[in-house]
């Protein structure tokens, strides 16, 4: 019992990170069909970015964040602008060939300005542990599906509510419809990239809180691409729930099988829904009228 | 213009059509290249005078749609642009605004085919039509005057607009359409695969809509018929140029139009398509 209940805090809280950073993985797919490899090395960026702004310039918290959310939608929109305009109209392939490249640069420019050994942050979340049914679950494990719940909430309304969520939604459907509208399609994806920027930077930050502040994020920044191809390429609520199901699917295996094929586990399981459900779990089909 | 002979009845693309007010929107001598190569437009002129309907007729390929492409602003997209001539609208040359901006300055377009959002609500659709508005209380007062002209829309509000008829993915894109205020509305064969009882439908909204609100409209049609019957003045396209205008009333009239659009022969009777095919292709104005 007690295993089971610390399987749920330690998965759910992957998940929950998991769900944030395939947030702006399938934000960019839907508004700008662009698959961005990229993903995970803006989770690397984004913690990075809060690292120097909490501890090298010694800014207070709230400070740190919002620089942190700052430059997070500068290097979004920079990105956008930069290397994904021209290669509007190009293949697909070219285009996921040019997020390779940028992964592999984000990665290298990381590794210029901090070096490859880990940096030391301190805590931003409470470290003390609760006993929940007989089981020791560390609190900040707890704060960190709380935080990811409410980001996706407020990202949730922005798309059902907001005037510019709903149009980011438009664009995806129609891209033409959408500029007779007079939405501006470049506004908007600039505007997808910079909230992929945000969603990776709150992932980055809340793992590097429980993990530490090195090169392994972008390596956890990998599930991103079953977790989204489990909830379907298009889908935001799919991103939730294939987040929790391979962070669930990671903690279960470590602890009642062997840890070594935690790492295994979710791209077989993606396999097999996949057999089942080509689209993913929420993947749009699309509407036609016959 | 053109040097070219004009058939009797024509009267000279461009000048303003007789007893019209201020033009709305004035197309001078427009031509437009797609691709670098393919010229689509040669020198096109019309003008939709203010709080009329004026109807743009012509075969498939004459241009019809580029035409309107060329005036919201979406040729970019296509890789077509504007070569020559200019493009005015309410007294502002409008020839290389951007499209966005020309939504703001008060022309809506209802593409071919309607392309409504289908993973949207039609609620949500109708926000997205308000996206050049700034929310609040006139906005939410738009909203109720289209779901007041659309009563279906209003009782389906939550309905996704991928699983609607034809019929009401029309009234939609046209609601859609008005959400943005626009003082010009443009539309691109509102007719499309819609039955013909659904046809008169869509049609009757747009003369309601000229009449109520005083809304000028520049629609394109097939349905030659149909749109000069409710439009007040129509012009004719070939191969990228105006070759007949005139007042709707009278372009039903003339012969030529009766036999290539209206399928009729001189009697009065109706012509054997196969018959009228066969003449298009041994005459043509140009």
């Amino acid at each position: 019992m007690s295993t089971l209940v610390a399987v749920l805090a330690y998965g759910l809280a992957d998940g929950a990170i998991l769900a944030l950073a395939a947030l702006g993985f399938v934000l960019i797919y839907k508004a700008t069909s662009v698959i961005n490899f990229a993903q995970g090395e803006f989770l690397l960026v984004g913690a990075y970015m809060f690292y120097t702004a909490f501890v090298v310039m010694g800014l207070p918290l709230l400070a740190a964040v919002v620089v942190g959310v700052v430059v997070a939608t500068i290097i979004g929109v920079l990105v956008e602008r930069l290397i994904l305009r021209p290669m509007i109209g190009e293949s697909p392939i070219s285009i996921i060939m040019v997020t390779i490249g940028l992964s592999s640069l984000l990665r290298a420019v990381v590794q210029m300005f901090y070096g490859t050994s880990p940096k030391s942050m301190p805590k931003i979340l409470p470290t003390g542990s609760v006993n929940i049914l007989g089981a020791t679950v560390p609190l900040n494990r707890l704060l960190v599906i709380l935080v990811a719940a409410v980001v996706l909430t407020a990202f949730t309304i922005f798309f059902r509510r907001s005037r510019h969520g709903i149009a980011m939604r438009a664009v995806a459907d129609d891209q033409q419809a959408a500029m007779t509208m007079g939405i501006s399609v470049r506004r908007i994806f600039a505007m997808a990239w910079a909230l992929a920027g945000v969603s990776a930077l709150i992932a980055g930050v809340l793992l590097a809180d429980i993990s530490a502040v090195d090169q392994n994020l972008a390596a956890f920044g990998l599930l991103v691409f079953p977790v989204v191809i489990l909830g379907g390429l298009d889908s935001v609520p799919g991103t939730i729930v294939g987040g929790i199901i391979i962070g669930l699917l990671k903690q279960a295996t470590a602890s009642y099988w062997d840890p070594g094929l935690a790492t295994v586990i979710p791209y077989v399981v993606l396999v097999l829904i996949l057999l089942v459900k080509p689209y993913g779990l929420f993947g749009e089909t699309r509407i036609e009228r016959v | 213009m053109s040097t070219e002979p004009v058939p009797a009845g024509t009267v000279l693309a461009g000048g303003v059509p007789a007893g019209a007010g201020p033009a709305m929107l004035t197309l001078n001598n427009v031509e437009v290249i797609y691709d670098d190569v393919i010229l689509v437009l040669r020198g096109l002129s019309l003008q939709v005078p203010e709080g009329k309907i004026v109807a743009l007729l012509g075969s498939n390929g004459a241009g019809k749609s580029t035409t309107l492409k060329a005036v919201s602003g979406l040729l970019p997209s296509e890789h077509g642009e504007v070569t020559d001539g200019s493009i005015t609208f309410a007294g502002q040359d409008i020839t290389r605004m951007d499209a966005a901006e020309r939504v703001k300055q008060g022309m809506s377009l209802c593409m071919e085919g309607r392309h409504v959002f289908e993973h949207l609500t039609i609620a949500e659709n109708l926000v997205a039509g308000a996206y050049t508005q700034k929310a609040g209380a006139s906005s939410a007062e738009v909203l109720d005057e289209v779901y007041t002209f659309f009563p279906k829309l209003a009782d389906m509000r939550n309905r996704v607009a991928g699983y609607l008829s034809g019929g009401e993915q029309q009234m939609l894109a046209i609601g859609r359409a008005l959400m943005a205020r626009p003082k010009l509305l443009m539309l691109d064969e509102p007719s499309l695969g819609l039955a013909p009882l659904l046809v008169q439908e869509i049609f009757g909204y747009i003369q309601r809509l000229n009449a109520e609100t005083g809304l000028t409209v520049l629609v394109i049609e097939q349905n030659a018929r149909r749109a000069l019957e409710v439009a007040d003045h129509g012009y004719i396209m070939e191969q990228g140029r105006i070759v007949l205008e005139g007042p709707a009333a009278e372009l039903r009239e003339n012969p030529d139009v009766k036999e290539f659009y209206l399928g009729l022969g001189d009697e009065g009777s109706r012509k054997s398509y196969r018959d009228v095919k066969h003449y298009k292709r041994r005459k043509r104005w140009l």
